[in-house]
């Protein structure tokens, strides 16, 4: 089904039916539970993450003292990509979301953008999990 | 209801308005986040100069807007998870007041070690 209503998808909140030109009902659900998956993986990263920079602070905040915590660190390489995969996928959703709702952008166009925006969350994510726990080549 | 005054002066509408606006900060905080730490590519000195970049007043305070947004971005996340996937129980009221205070307990905390 081509042009499918779906729910405000906001939080709940919005009354109005949003209306996404080239995007299939079945597509929308889809981004509805990836949206919600996303939030359950992100809600332990993001805790274990503000222990983490909570803890770090409290540590020193010298690049030397970063690193040597993590250079090496495959679990810490592991997590932190995991958790960059999470954040790839909610938040290009979450400002799909926003764009529909206060933009009014609602053409394939949007689809696009956010493709975009998430391939290059998770590429440059990567790449910066990489440096701070592979370091430099 | 119409989508007036009336429907937003409510707490559960300034919920909605902080984890969308928050949401949005963080969205576009990620792209330098991941610059920033991309530094240790070049080195532990190139890092060093950045940190140093992040000692200044007003960036420290940026950093601790930036975990409050988190915090309330995490604890109002794990309320709409609850409100959208748990029975109703009379408890779930209540979860707007924790949801803030525990993210004003993480930005607190991070103030705290930070300073």
């Amino acid at each position: 089904m081509e042009g499918g209503v779906v729910s405000g998808a906001g939080q709940g909140y919005a009354a109005r039916p949003v209306a996404v030109s080239g995007t299939s009902a079945k597509t929308e659900t889809w981004l509805w539970i990836a949206q919600r998956a996303s939030a359950a993986l992100l809600a332990l990263c993001v805790l274990v993450h503000l222990v983490t920079i909570i803890y770090a602070v409290r540590h020193g905040l010298s690049g030397a003292a970063i690193l040597e915590r993590t250079q090496g660190n495959a679990a810490g390489l592991a997590f932190y990509s995991l958790f960059v995969l999470a954040i790839a996928v909610h938040a290009p959703i979450g400002l799909r979301t926003l764009c529909q709702e206060w933009l009014g952008w609602r053409t394939a166009s949007l689809n696009w953008c956010i493709t975009v925006l998430a391939l290059a969350l998770f590429v440059f994510g990567l790449r910066a999990g990489w440096a701070v726990f592979a370091g430099p080549a | 209801m119409k989508n007036d005054y009336r429907a937003r002066n409510h707490p559960a509408w300034w919920a909605f308005l902080v984890h969308r606006l928050s949401g949005l900060a963080l969205s576009i905080f990620l792209p330098f986040h991941f610059w920033a730490l991309g530094q240790a590519l070049q080195g532990e000195a190139r890092l060093n100069t950045l940190l140093r970049w992040t000692e200044q007043p007003l960036v420290k305070f940026a950093e601790t807007m930036l975990v409050l947004l988190l915090a309330a971005h995490l604890t109002g996340g794990l309320r709409l998870l609850a409100l959208e996937f748990l029975p109703w129980r009379g408890w779930q009221k209540s979860l707007l007041g924790w949801a803030a205070g525990a993210a004003l307990a993480a930005g607190l905390a991070f103030l705290l070690n930070l300073v």
